[in-house]
């Protein structure tokens, strides 16, 4: 007899999520999905609203990623506006998205994941979390609650909050940063950096014995895209997408947020709140790729800072060409987050930082604009439509975890095939097939409040000739 | 003294109020000396447990899980704390309410689709008609608003909630805050 198989919920994610996999009468794993069980619709009730609002409605998409969603939605304003934004303005808002990164990957692998790689997949579930870390392995515990918490601090001192600060605005941010809030940045650096060096060294020493997990986790060649500067450097704010394939090669280059749509398309399945992302070229499924630290860190041919530099080099050396177990998201986002740290000090020595030139103004002079910025899962896209009067009349936001559900639910199939055998499982098996969710750190609420692809451009067929969409503005 | 035991759980909300709670940083682990974290979207538990003491609820009730979900929290829960303002307003999640669940379904899933337009319909629990806060189908006991309430409202009246201490709420925090 057939049997299905439920995780409800999904725990140590970040959003709303179950698993079901379906077995065969022999007890062998026919199919397996990862449902999202969340949507609310921000683009659909963001219609009629003034654009300046937007970046801080728009942010209460998530609380984890905030910033992300500031910058991406005030870019996008910024586009109507037709402003350059000051250089200040654009530095603070460069050092605001790295201070997320910092505490957003600090969350993903520290309170999310270090269960499973500290205390073990099959670990006592009622100890597998943040706090049975802490008490197993206080040192590394506490070190994942201070880089959290010093991210959080300098989104703080910046923006007045540490969750949905007001400070980005359209043309910039609101206020300058005084000397005393730098010097306090700076002062929380060391701490910051032994942090992190310890995660990475622990990290190191224990990947090895996850090899039968690397294998299954996620693990096959796909395409990947994520933001990359002109000097070929990873680069979370500006800068342009760029598109490989599982090879390594460029497929597509130098994408400004205007032309999102030319590459990206996004289909339905009927099983999830949350879309599925495609290369519209290559069609979907085929088109799927990636996005996040494992796609920022195959994409990118340098990092610009000397300890960063040292760690993607032994990174590229995992594999020859692209890394492709998802596994490996977690490396990644550790080197990312000593990326952020050196950055931000990088940043802060520029005297320039404290300039009080910090906000363009202008009304509308564009009836539509759109803004991307990479968000700690990956790279998030914002686009509006403004009437003469800057009433919002669209809006469309494709978000970072869409564009890897393809890559979520082909590694969750190819776990529990690999794991489940003659219908035989238990719960630290169960507890592997989330854990490859986890390794994307996606980000359920995000996902659900936004979908889209510009309507206008929907006349597509599918390979064989039907017609896939019934489209038509209202 | 056996710990007491605390749940959190987000229904329709950004997870704000849940990082804000996890900004109390090392205060979360001194505070786990004295509480059980029992259920949370941090900790591996599956079902709602019984005889949960406090139950800090973020978000609004938005789709059939939801609903069922705040029944469950508040049948095993001795205390109900709403977090944050969209539980207790609906606030952000509830915009949609003018427009209705079809319009956003509609907008989503098949005009703003390239490939295999349609509504999600498995699996995915169906959306309630209007978002509505948690004391409209339950009743609750502590009201902790604020988008998110701080760090520092969350350590102050956790402190007090478990040790049966005053708690003057309009002095920590404000819709909004």
């Amino acid at each position: 007899m057939s049997q299905t198989i439920t995780i409800d919920p999904v725990t140590r994610l970040e959003g709303h999520g179950k698993i079901t996999i379906q077995l065969n009468g022999r007890g062998e794993v026919e199919n397996a999905h990862f449902h999202v069980t969340q949507v609310r619709g921000f683009e659909r009730f963001s219609e009629g609203r003034p654009f300046y609002e937007m970046p801080s409605l728009m942010a209460r998409i998530c609380g984890i990623c905030p910033v992300s969603h500031l910058i991406a939605s005030a870019k996008a304003c910024e586009a109507i506006m037709s402003v350059r934004i000051p250089h200040t303005a654009a530095q603070l808002r460069r050092l605001l998205n790295l201070a997320q990164m910092v505490q957003s990957h600090a969350l993903s692998f520290f309170y999310l994941a270090s269960p499973d790689l500290l205390l073990g997949m099959e670990s006592d579930p009622k100890l597998r979390n943040i706090l049975g870390v802490a008490a197993a392995k206080p040192e590394l515990g506490r070190a994942g609650v201070a880089l959290r918490r010093i991210g959080q601090s300098i989104i703080e001192l910046l923006g007045d909050k540490r969750v949905h600060p007001g400070w980005v605005v359209p043309g910039g941010v609101t206020e300058p940063l005084s000397q005393e809030k730098r010097d306090k940045i700076l002062a929380m650096l060391p701490e910051a950096y032994s942090s992190v060096g310890m995660a990475l060294g622990a990290y190191k020493q224990i990947a090895g014995t996850f090899q039968p997990e690397i294998e299954v986790f996620a693990n096959f060649p796909s395409n990947y895209m994520s933001l990359i500067s002109e000097e070929e450097a990873i680069e979370f704010t500006d800068g342009a997408l760029r598109l490989i394939d599982a090879n390594g090669n460029i497929i597509e280059d130098g994408i400004t947020a205007s032309r999102y749509t030319e590459v990206i398309g996004e289909a339905v399945e009927n099983y999830s709140y949350t879309k599925f992302a495609y290369y519209k070229p290559l069609g979907y499924p085929d088109g799927s790729y990636r996005v996040g630290p494992l796609a920022r860190l195959n994409i990118v041919k340098r990092m610009g800072t000397p300890r960063a530099e040292k760690e993607l080099a032994e990174f590229k050396q995992l594999v020859a060409g692209p890394v492709s177990s998802s596994f490996h998201y977690h490396h990644a986002r550790l080197v990312e987050m000593l990326y952020g740290i050196e950055k931000i000090e990088e940043i802060l020595a520029d005297s320039r930082i404290l300039d009080k030139h910090v906000r363009a103004t202008a009304g509308v002079n564009r009836l539509e604009g759109a803004g991307q910025a990479e968000a700690p899962r990956g790279v998030l896209h914002h686009h509006y439509k403004v009437d003469e009067n800057g009433k919002i009349t669209w809006a469309n936001l494709v978000i970072a975890t869409g564009q890897n559900n393809n890559a979520m639910n082909r590694g969750v199939l190819q776990a529990a095939r690999s794991y489940i055998k003659d219908g035989k499982f238990s719960e630290g098996i169960l507890n592997r097939v989330e854990a490859v969710v986890r390794t994307f750190d996606p980000c359920l609420s995000c996902s659900t409040h936004a979908a889209g692809q510009m309507p206008l451009e929907i006349s597509l067929l599918s390979a064989d000739g039907e017609v896939m969409d019934r489209v038509a503005r209202d | 003294m056996s710990k007491l035991k605390l749940a959190t759980v987000w229904l329709d909300g950004c997870s704000g109020c849940h990082m804000s709670f996890l900004d109390m940083d090392e205060r979360l682990l001194e505070l786990a000396e004295v509480v059980d974290v029992v259920y949370s979207p941090i900790v591996d538990t599956k079902e709602f447990p019984d005889g949960v003491d406090i139950a800090l609820v973020e978000g609004a009730v938005a789709s059939v899980d939801d609903e069922k979900k705040i029944k469950k929290i508040r049948d095993h829960s001795k205390m109900l704390v709403a977090m944050g303002d969209c539980a207790i307003t609906g606030n952000v999640p509830s915009m949609r309410n003018p427009i209705g669940p079809e319009a956003i379904l509609d907008r989503a899933y098949i005009q703003n689709a390239s490939a295999q337009a349609q509504i999600p319909c498995v699996v995915v629990p169906k959306l309630l008609r209007v978002v509505r806060p948690i004391h409209e189908f339950v009743k609750v006991d502590v009201f902790l608003p604020g988008c998110p309430p701080s760090a520092d409202t969350f350590h102050t009246a956790l402190t007090a909630l478990v040790n049966g201490g005053p708690l003057d709420i309009p002095a920590l925090t404000r819709f909004g805050a």
